[in-house]
């Protein structure tokens, strides 16, 4: 690290050289010849003239313009002599600038620089704690080496001072320091020792950004800190927080055992783990058999928590990797609703967030995936933004959601940004390899992206195919047909290059094709591009070796062709193909081996997701974002074995009462700590340590002391006792006030309405249109009585469901109840307005161009009747399978969490053909761990079904983790009828009967068809006795 | 940490440096002009870049770069995050964050940042302790200064620095006391599914999550006190449709345009301040249009239709039809664009979300109270 730097001031200083050295010639330079530089001199002797006055004025407008100067870029520092005369000027404003000035130039002219010292040196004992401050800033930003033990001296003594403003500073001088004079290393380690026992929130920031620049590995120093520290993050400015969990992140994972290990029962153990704090001996017994978590690994946890709700998006990443690499597996699930937040943000926080978010989903698909939605991609995104987007996408593809997703990636391959479209069609392949069910879906409609008009999209389909075809060769003969048929008509040289090569790998598979693609190929063979020509040679020579009776001739004419070829590339490859492949007396023993040499068994390329390889860097971190590791990026260490002596963190309690009463007295001067972490005491003073103990003890000493006025920052401040019986008041006043409210509401919501009328009225006149309420109370009346007033513009239907939605929201006490919406359900809760209808079709519709505007009519036909089957079977053209206009968010209880001992179940029919078969019903099916254990081995046992009935069950869920939630589908095919299909959920320990007996509505299945052939079919249909009406639910 | 800042404008001149560790040639920048040369869209300019000896981290805010200079490992987020509280306190001090604004204001500019920034590392940002250190430019103030010599620069430590509420000045003290809340909402066309809050830290936490109540003493002026995201399950939520049919044929040098915009379920309040914009194809003339109602321009160089629309009438709702001019012989364009529509409802917020009351204890006086509703487009896209 010090080298590091050492190294890197070498650079600087060199660069700065350099360019001194230029500035210095163009500012000396003969002035007749160039008039810009003359003016300049002469600007700068009026200058000079101005600092010389006797008037602060016109000594404030020359450090103005100077400081102009200095903000350009424009050396300024022959000014230096006439400016720091004014370094003890009385005037604040002028002294600041005269700092600024200083700072930008002292390194330069360190001699002239030593003659501000002396001011400096006596502005740090100023009575004024912001004008000592700023005296340490300045003396500690002049990097003149000479200054060092005067700095140093300074440093100590701000170390001490009763300011904490200062103590702030002077932790931000040892950094100064130490990149000025390594070698004052151990002198500087010192003070951070002394300074991290500091207890002012203000100080704790910057003595940890100054102990990670300084001395990260004397981890020892934080030991007795460690509590301390976590106990008072909530209060620390935001910059400082981020600071402090990024250190705390690499202390945990030295300090403590892993917690991914075994997690069963760790929610009883977290109940009891303060009581058995007492005996650490009894705990490191326990801990060779069953995992406890250390009760500081778990204070950590818990009080960086509520930073989540940061408005610091930096702050809200580096809790988010905190919970990343130290929290149980389990917890990681809560960070991912505050990152999904910070994407309203700007596209920079968007950027790294989505970088961050790319990085977890790889490892832990569940985490993201009911958050689906929050990664599609706008037209307007930029594109680094969409392919991170995209990325998300793909790793968060399941067998559930990939019928939505394809649907999603067809928009995206038309999209007019073809960087992006290109990046899109890998996609495509990567959820192709991914989820077997697909595979031939995506291949599909691949294909029919082989005929696109734009070249990278047909390269892209080409080269991804191709992949695809690699990893399963023996199944995909009709497409290896196809795709050489399509060699007629692309013209892409890469691709036909790519068409060609696989026709040769799998020459064995179409015997009949191939030797014709290569007659063709030979026809035109001078006109072909360069690539393709290199493949058709080698197609020939694999032909050759393994169908040599139809083909040699064909072969050697193209050799012959290969050979007076003007690109001696080609030359080059036909001779080495004639050598290896006809046998003659010089070829020797390797032509034995062509036939494997040329069709060796290739390894498929492997298509996984670029953001793999960065998970060995830590979550947040610059080296994350550039994937390669950044000067001074400090590794996160692999967990213990056993973890280290606990006691270390432990305060002593003597110390702690010494420690205490001045620190209580302190409190008085300084703002105490508590007053955002009021109710965080509370709870843990029933199972707090003993130390903690202590420390609530004292805060409620404190609180008597505490007197009523809120002009006193101190006292306002400050303890959680004035809050709280501030609340109790609160509660008390707040019943009163309910229960008025609610009687002056009936006369409000009577006033209320008149009241509207004339800030209706008045809204004309008024400039803004806003209406002011005068109380919050009117405003609720007033509101409902509007919004009921206007659900009569809305039909029945939809007025049911905006209640149901705002209802949760206008709750009597909360002003905000968001947690209402339970985020575990949301899957379900939310489907998908556009489905998919088939996704062959879907796929295939990739290269229809955009039908504009055909009006549809769409109508749900009973799939039963078996005419209407017939229809599909035979494709008829006028009826299209279609997207559900509508789908209903309802879901039916499965299985009750109270029967399921903990595991609850909802299903959902998700009006979307099923992947499973196409006389199935897709049936969405959400599992939820209320439990606190895990839930491992989830399948479905035996089935009860009526004759018939068939079903596709879900893959078994290996482990649901406790508050987990998953989404698995299966299909179900009811007979069209609805009888229940009953069949056993089953985990590792217990069977469950369920139920699921599907509504008459969800056995349909949506198409699009033209009035004229609506009729028709519903003619057909009263023929068999159905009333019209049944079929026309649209 | 922030080794440097360099601001740059949109035709790539330098026009602002501050180093707050030792120089950095602005030869740095030539880097990032190289990102942004290779980039071709603003928008594309990687935040992060990594050159030979530092790393250059950059955020573009109202047609401005803010590249900063980075030597060693920070968190990236840190350092954006920051870089926009700059701008933002640029646009509080100045009314707006541009070259011309800050270029008239270079020395405020220069000491706000030396408080901003000591060593690399955030030192004051709160606005209110801010504006007690460095006094914020008015006509009068800078009248009486040159008059009287006075400065804007504060002498004393504003008591916020050192106060565990930072965000809020003591002994304030008006003839008035307001509240206003004023709710912004807005809605993004592709819905999100969840909600989540992010506070101002001026929230008690622990009431919020154990009473669901909002308890804070709040900063003096205007602040954002909690940001959050609610789903919207209900389509029917949104307030505006668009009827859309945007054709171009095949081998043909036209195309025809027509859209048509009104209202759905907007709970009886107008929506008004109604913006269209769509990129149009690369391949696109020019466009000849008749709008109903406001007006169109076409931009051939960047190929940006804008309508401002104005306020919807239910009786006649407004419509654009015209044709579009291709170019001859290009073949017509894949997809069609998308539409990106600005609208605003006051007096409504979409979500059903209402300040319930506001109680305020340890004060004497009752202040006035106010509320205010406006429902608006986010990111709303209709794709066509």
């Amino acid at each position: 690290m010090s080298s590091n730097s050492f190294a890197y001031s070498e650079q600087s200083g060199g660069g700065e050289a350099t360019e001194l050295g230029q500035e210095a010639t163009s500012t000396i330079s003969p002035s007749g010849a160039f008039g810009l530089f003359s003016s300049d001199l002469k600007k700068n002797e009026d200058l000079k003239q101005m600092l010389e006055s006797n008037k602060d004025s016109a000594k404030l407008d020359a450090m103005k313009r100077i400081v102009g100067m200095i903000a350009k870029g424009k050396n300024a520092s022959e000014l230096f002599p006439a400016v720091v005369k004014n370094v003890a000027s009385k005037n604040i404003e002028i002294k600041k600038l005269v700092y600024v000035y200083l700072v930008r130039y002292a390194e330069e002219q360190q001699d002239l620089a030593l003659l501000s010292i002396s001011t400096f040196q006596r502005a740090l004992k100023d009575p004024n704690q912001l004008i000592r401050a700023s005296a340490l800033r300045v003396l500690s930003s002049i990097r003149v080496p000479i200054i060092v033990p005067i700095m140093m001296l300074a440093i100590k003594e701000a170390s001490a001072d009763l300011s904490p403003y200062v103590r702030k500073n002077a932790a931000h001088a040892i950094q100064k320091l130490y990149s000025l004079d390594p070698e004052q290393k151990e002198m500087l380690i010192e003070v951070i020792e002394k300074l991290l026992k500091d207890k002012s929130t203000l100080v704790a920031g910057s003595v940890v950004m100054a102990f990670e620049e300084v001395c990260p590995d004397r981890i020892d120093l934080i030991h007795k800190n460690y509590r301390k520290l976590c106990n008072l993050l909530v209060d620390v400015e935001e910059w400082g927080q981020v600071v402090i969990i990024h250190m705390l992140t690499r202390y945990a994972r030295t300090q403590f055992v892993s917690p991914w290990k075994e997690e069963d029962g760790l929610e009883d153990d977290e109940k009891n783990f303060y009581d058995s704090d007492d005996d650490q001996k009894e705990k490191t017994d326990k801990r060779k058999k069953s995992y406890t978590m250390d009760p500081d690994h778990r204070l950590l946890i818990r009080n960086t928590k509520p930073l989540l709700q940061s408005r610091n998006a930096a702050v809200v990443m580096a809790v988010a990797q905190l919970y990343w690499h130290i929290s149980p597996k389990s917890e990681v699930g809560i960070i991912s609703k505050s990152l999904v937040r910070l994407l309203r943000s700007n596209r920079e926080v968007q950027y790294i967030v989505l970088q961050n978010i790319a990085t977890m989903s790889i490892q832990r698909k569940g985490m993201f995936e009911p958050y689906l939605k929050s990664f599609y991609v706008r037209s307007t995104d930029p594109t680094m933004i969409k392919t991170l987007k995209l990325e998300i996408l793909t790793n968060l593809a399941n067998e559930a959601n990939i019928s939505t997703l394809l649907r999603e990636f067809q928009t995206y391959v038309k999209s007019q940004d073809k960087e992006f479209a290109a990046a899109t069609i890998q996609t495509i392949g990567r959820c192709a390899t991914n989820i077997s069910e697909v595979t031939d879906t995506c291949l599909n409609g691949l294909v029919c992206l082989l005929s696109n008009r734009d070249e990278i999209v047909v390269a892209e389909s080409v080269v991804v195919i191709k992949k695809l075809l690699q990893m399963q060769p023996a199944q995909h003969g009709e497409i290896i047909k196809h795709m050489a048929k399509l060699l007629d008509s692309i013209t892409v040289p890469v691709a036909r290059a790519s068409i060609l090569w696989l026709i040769g790998e799998n020459c064995e598979r179409v015997p009949k094709i191939a030797p014709d693609v290569l007659r063709k190929m030979a026809k035109g063979f001078t006109s072909e591009d360069d690539l393709v020509k290199l493949q058709i040679l080698n197609l020939g020579a694999k032909l050759y070796l393994t169908n040599s009776k139809q083909t040699k001739l064909l072969t050697q004419y193209i050799l012959n062709l290969g050979k007076y070829d003007q690109n001696y590339d080609i030359r080059d490859r036909t001779r080495f193909i004639r050598q290896l492949i006809v046998p003659n007396e010089k070829s020797g023993a390797l032509s034995k081996y062509a036939k494997k040499i040329f069709l060796a068994q290739k390894p498929a390329p492997l298509l996984e997701s670029p953001f793999k390889d960065r998970d060995h860097f830590q979550l947040g971190t610059l080296s994350h974002t550039l994937n390669t590791k950044a000067t001074g990026y400090l590794e996160l260490s692999n967990w213990p074995e056993v973890a280290p002596d606990p006691s270390v963190r432990n305060v002593e309690v003597i110390e702690l009462a010494k420690e205490w009463t001045p620190a209580g007295k302190a409190k008085k001067e300084n703002p105490a700590k508590k007053f955002y972490s009021e109710s965080e005491e509370e709870e843990d003073s029933s199972d707090s340590s003993s130390d903690s103990d202590s420390e609530s003890g004292s805060a409620s000493g404190e609180q008597e002391e505490e007197g009523d006025s809120s002009d006193d920052s101190s006292e306002d401040s400050s303890s959680e006792h004035k809050s709280d019986s501030e609340s109790a008041s609160e509660v008390g006043n707040k019943r009163t006030a309910k229960r008025n409210s609610k009687s002056k509401r009936k006369r409000d919501s009577e006033d209320g309405e008149n009241e509207n009328e004339k800030s209706k009225t008045s809204d004309s006149s008024n400039a803004d249109s806003s209406s002011i309420e005068e109380s919050s109370s009117d405003s609720e009346s007033e509101s409902e009585s509007e919004s009921e007033s206007e659900s009569r513009k809305v039909t029945k239907e939809k007025e049911k469901k905006t209640k149901q939605n705002i209802n949760p929201l206008t709750k009597d006490v909360s002003l905000l109840d968001l947690d209402d919406f339970n985020p575990v359900s949301t899957p379900v809760a939310l489907p998908t307005p556009a489905l998919s209808p088939s996704l062959i079709a879907d796929l295939e519709g990739l290269n229809l161009s955009t039908t504009s505007s055909v009006i549809t009519k769409e109508v749900r036909l009973k799939t039963s009747e078996e005419k209407s089957r017939k229809i599909f079977k035979d494709y008829n053209p006028h009826i299209m399978v279609s997207t559900p206009v509508f789908v209903p968010v309802k879901t039916h209880v499965l299985l009750h969490r109270m029967s399921g001992k903990g595991l609850a179940a909802h299903y959902f029919f998700p009006r979307q053909p099923c992947i499973f078969g196409d006389k199935m019903v897709s049936v969405q099916i959400t599992l939820n761990n209320t439990t606190d254990r895990k839930i491992e081995n989830i399948h479905i046992g035996g089935k009860r079904l009526p004759v018939g009935m068939q079903m596709h069950v879900f893959n078994t869920i290996e482990s649901l983790e406790p508050e987990g939630s998953i989404t698995v589908s299966m299909g179900i095919d009811f007979c069209d009828s609805t009888q229940t299909a009953s069949f056993q959920l089953c985990t590792k320990d217990d069977c469950f009967n369920v139920n699921i007996q599907p509504p008459v509505g969800e056995l349909l299945l949506p198409v699009a068809m033209s009035e004229k052939d609506f009729k028709k079919e519903q003619a057909c249909l009263s023929a068999l006795h159905l009333p019209a009406q049944q079929t026309q639910e649209c | 940490m922030i080794h440097s800042l360099f601001l740059i404008n949109c035709s790539g001149d330098i026009f602002l440096e501050k180093h707050w560790k030792s120089v950095v040639s602005q030869s740095v920048c030539d880097y990032f002009f190289e990102a942004q040369e290779k980039a071709a869209d603003v928008e594309n300019v990687p935040p992060v870049i990594s050159t030979p000896h530092h790393y250059l981290i950059s955020i573009y805010r109202d047609k401005l770069f803010f590249v900063s200079v980075i030597q060693t490992e920070v968190p990236p987020l840190f350092v954006i995050e920051f870089l926009h509280r700059v701008a933002d306190t640029f646009q509080d001090y100045f009314g707006e964050c541009s070259e011309a604004a800050i270029k008239d204001n270079v020395v405020i500019v220069y000491e706000l940042l030396e408080e901003m920034l000591d060593n690399g590392f955030p030192l004051a940002t709160e606005s209110n302790i801010l504006k007690e250190l460095i006094k914020p430019p008015t006509i009068l103030r800078s009248v009486v200064n040159s008059i009287t010599g006075s400065s804007n620069v504060g002498d004393t430590l504003p008591t916020g620095q050192l106060s565990n509420i930072p965000w809020r000045r003591a002994g304030v003290k008006y003839t008035n006391n307001e509240a206003y809340f004023d709710v912004v909402e807005e809605i993004d066309a592709i819905i999100d599914k969840s909600d989540d809050v992010s506070f101002h830290p001026c929230i008690r936490f622990k009431r919020w999550e154990s009473e669901r109540v909002l308890s804070f003493i709040p900063p003096d002026g205007n602040f954002r006190l909690i940001s959050y995201r609610v789903s919207s399950q209900n389509l029917v939520a949104i307030p505006v449709y668009v009827k859309h049919c945007i054709s171009f044929k095949e081998n043909s040098s036209c195309g025809r345009f027509d859209i048509t915009i009104g209202p759905k379920q907007n709970m009886g309040k107008t929506i008004e301040g109604i913006t269209v914009t769509v990129h149009m194809p690369k391949v696109v003339l020019n466009m000849n249009l008749t709008p109903t109602q406001g007006s169109y321009t076409f931009d051939p160089v960047t190929k940006v239709l804008t309508w401002d629309v104005g306020k919807i009438t239910p009786q006649k709702l407004p419509s654009l039809k015209g044709l579009v001019n291709l170019q001859s012989g290009a073949p017509k364009p894949e997809e069609n664009p998308s539409l990106n529509i600005q609208f605003k409802i006051q007096q409504l917020a979409i979500s059903g979300l209402k300040v319930n009351r506001l109680d305020m204890y340890g004060e004497k006086y009752k202040p006035f109270k106010g509320v205010k509703y406006v429902t608006k487009a986010g990111k709303f896209q209709v794709r066509t």
